[in-house]
């Protein structure tokens, strides 16, 4: 439904995103991870029209966005940042003005918009003014009107914020259920919601897609990029080089004080047996053998602190970028 | 509805239920009866003293009472199309609905279009409101209504490009103190072009300078004058303000 294709978007010197290559499929739920400012919002103004890319073309639902970008908006639902509502009128007036403006007219308007007070609860407030209404209520008001023309494709920016913790898990069941029939990308920077609610995270960070995969996958492979921390009383002169020679080993730092060593194993091998029999055949005083796993947390932190050594975010590059900081768990791409 | 109807309404909808059409439509018609009065007065004053000099008297309603109040309600207009147009996309900008109505299925012109129309129909209804003061006068005196009619002609097409001006500079900012401001220096200026060009006097870059004034054209109008040169002044001058406005909108986008 979406395809895009090496956009790039600078303003004057600064480039808010990089070549950034990705594409959305029917049906399927999508996170844009990453810290404020890195390029999720300008991502998602290119798609739904409201700017034109530098440089890079961009397809949605087969439409270019900047050749035909009437068809494109027809077809999109989008949530910006902060929730469009005209604060002078009440929900039903807005949600009306909304649909009328997609093409929606008589009875299709009115169960439309039924539909939507009904799904999003928004039954209690509909004659009130939106701008008496609190954040959350505004929030689900925003989301009324991505929805209410029923867009095959939803572009909602950050869709979750200022609501409190019941009703984030009532828009995360609502996205949920929109799979499938709905193409979604939504972006965030809460990784547990891009968990919870996708099929697939792209984390961008400084303008440029550092990892792309499946939050499942994602999560197996961090579970299974072991490091091994080893702490030895006595470690001999050649203690590094005798185990970077055990089987699986890829790496050994020694790590701060003398006697500290952060192993780095392949994929899916434990190596902890190994080091203890040698660390005690070889009488260097093992006092502690721990394994490290990272959280999703740990990586995304490290994806989108570190991006100056990253390899440059095209597709193809996104899925080793998950292994970089110096190529630790290289065998995993 | 079209797309362009919607907004239409939606911004018609907007007005009413905020006060400022109120308090602007009730401040506008109380300055235009006043000096429609004082201007009636002033005439009253003048034929009981003919009166008494010359034992009869007939005086002209038209040049003592409708051009005076035509030429004193363009400065009505341009004190009062600035408050009502500031709002148009700078409220848009900072309530941030903008990008909103920028990914909604309409056109670029369509908004633009929408926006002004609904403040011009908002306008044409308050001058509506003023045709209650030549309808008054018929009833106790007579006058000549066709330089009336042009001089309303003249209202509509001078409060059409105020309106266009407003919008302009409701593009070019986000703060409606600023649009409002904007407004009142652009057509400030292009009054005092005007008295530019009267001080150029009778050379080419004179008459330039005061054919770019919307002053002269006005004038003319109010005289009674129909001249398609000053009909074509106000329309191209709106269709440059407008399309001026579309490229400031549409750029607000590349930034």
């Amino acid at each position: 439904m979406i395809d895009v294709q090496q956009i790039t978007k600078r303003y004057g010197q600064h480039t808010a995103i990089d070549r950034v290559t990705f594409s959305l499929a029917k049906g399927e739920v999508l996170a844009f991870l990453g810290p404020n400012g890195a390029g999720k919002t300008t991502t998602m103004r290119i798609l739904t029209c409201f700017m034109p890319a530098t440089e890079g073309r961009a397809t949605v639902a087969g439409y270019d966005c900047l050749e035909q970008p009437l068809e494109v908006k027809r077809r999109i639902g989008y949530l910006p940042e902060t929730p469009p509502v005209y604060q002078e009128l009440t929900v039903g007036e807005y949600l009306r003005f909304v649909g009328r403006l997609r093409g929606l007219t008589g009875a299709t308007l009115t169960s439309a918009m039924s539909r939507e007070i009904e799904r999003l609860g928004l039954g209690s407030v509909q004659h009130r003014l939106i701008g008496n209404l609190s954040r959350g209520y505004r929030q689900r008001v925003g989301l009324a009107q991505a929805l209410i023309h029923d867009p095959p494709i939803l572009i909602l920016d950050e869709p979750t914020v200022g609501l409190d913790p019941k009703q984030i898990i009532e828009i995360r069941e609502l996205i949920k259920s929109l799979a499938g029939s709905h193409s979604v990308i939504l972006s965030t920077h809460i990784l547990p919601e891009a968990t919870a609610v996708c099929q697939r995270v792209v984390i961008i960070s400084g303008g440029r897609i550092v990892a792309e995969d499946t939050p499942d996958r994602l999560s197996t492979r961090l579970r299974h990029s072991e490091k091994v921390a080893l702490t030895l009383t006595r470690p001999a002169g050649d203690t590094e080089a005798r185990l970077r020679q055990v089987d699986g080993v890829l790496h050994v730092h020694a790590n701060g004080p003398t006697g500290h060593f952060l192993l780095e194993s392949q994929l899916g091998k434990d190596i902890r047996e190994e080091i203890a029999r040698l660390a005690v055949t070889s009488n260097w005083g093992l006092v502690e053998l721990k394994l490290i796993s990272m959280t999703l947390e740990d990586v995304f932190l490290k994806l989108t602190r570190h991006e100056e050594g990253l390899p440059h975010g095209s597709e193809q590059a996104a899925s080793p970028a998950l292994t970089m900081e110096s190529g630790k768990e290289g065998a995993s791409a | 509805m079209t797309p362009v109807n919607t907004l239409l309404a939606k911004e018609l909808r907007s007005y009413f239920v905020s006060p400022v059409v109120y308090v602007v439509g009730a401040v506008f018609l109380l300055i235009v009866g006043l000096l429609a009065y004082i201007y009636i007065v002033f005439t009253g004053v003048q034929a009981i003293q003919i009166m008494q000099v010359q034992g009869q008297s007939q005086v002209n309603l038209n040049d003592l009472v409708f051009r005076n109040l035509f030429s004193s309600l363009r400065f009505v207009l341009l004190i009062v199309l600035p408050i009502l147009t500031m709002r148009l996309f700078a409220e848009e900008k900072k309530l941030r609905t903008f990008e909103f109505l920028m990914t909604s299925p309409i056109s670029l012109n369509e908004i633009v279009a929408g926006k002004f129309v609904s403040v011009f129909l908002l306008f044409l209804g308050l001058l509506g409101l003023t045709g209650l003061i030549p309808l008054t006068l018929a009833l106790f005196s007579d006058f000549d209504w066709y330089p009336v009619l042009t001089g309303y002609l003249g209202l509509v097409l001078l409060g059409a490009l105020f309106i266009a001006v407003g919008g302009l500079a409701s593009a070019l900012t986000e703060n409606q103190i600023v649009a409002a401001f904007v407004s009142f220096g652009l057509l400030l200026f292009f009054w005092l072009l005007a008295g530019v060009g009267s001080l150029l006097g009778d050379t080419p870059a004179g008459q330039v300078i005061s054919y770019l004034s919307f002053m002269e054209h006005y004038d003319h109008l109010v005289r009674g004058l129909v001249d398609t040169r000053d009909l074509v002044y106000f329309v191209s001058a709106l269709t440059l303000m407008l399309f001026l406005t579309h490229r400031v909108v549409d750029s607000t986008r590349w930034k």
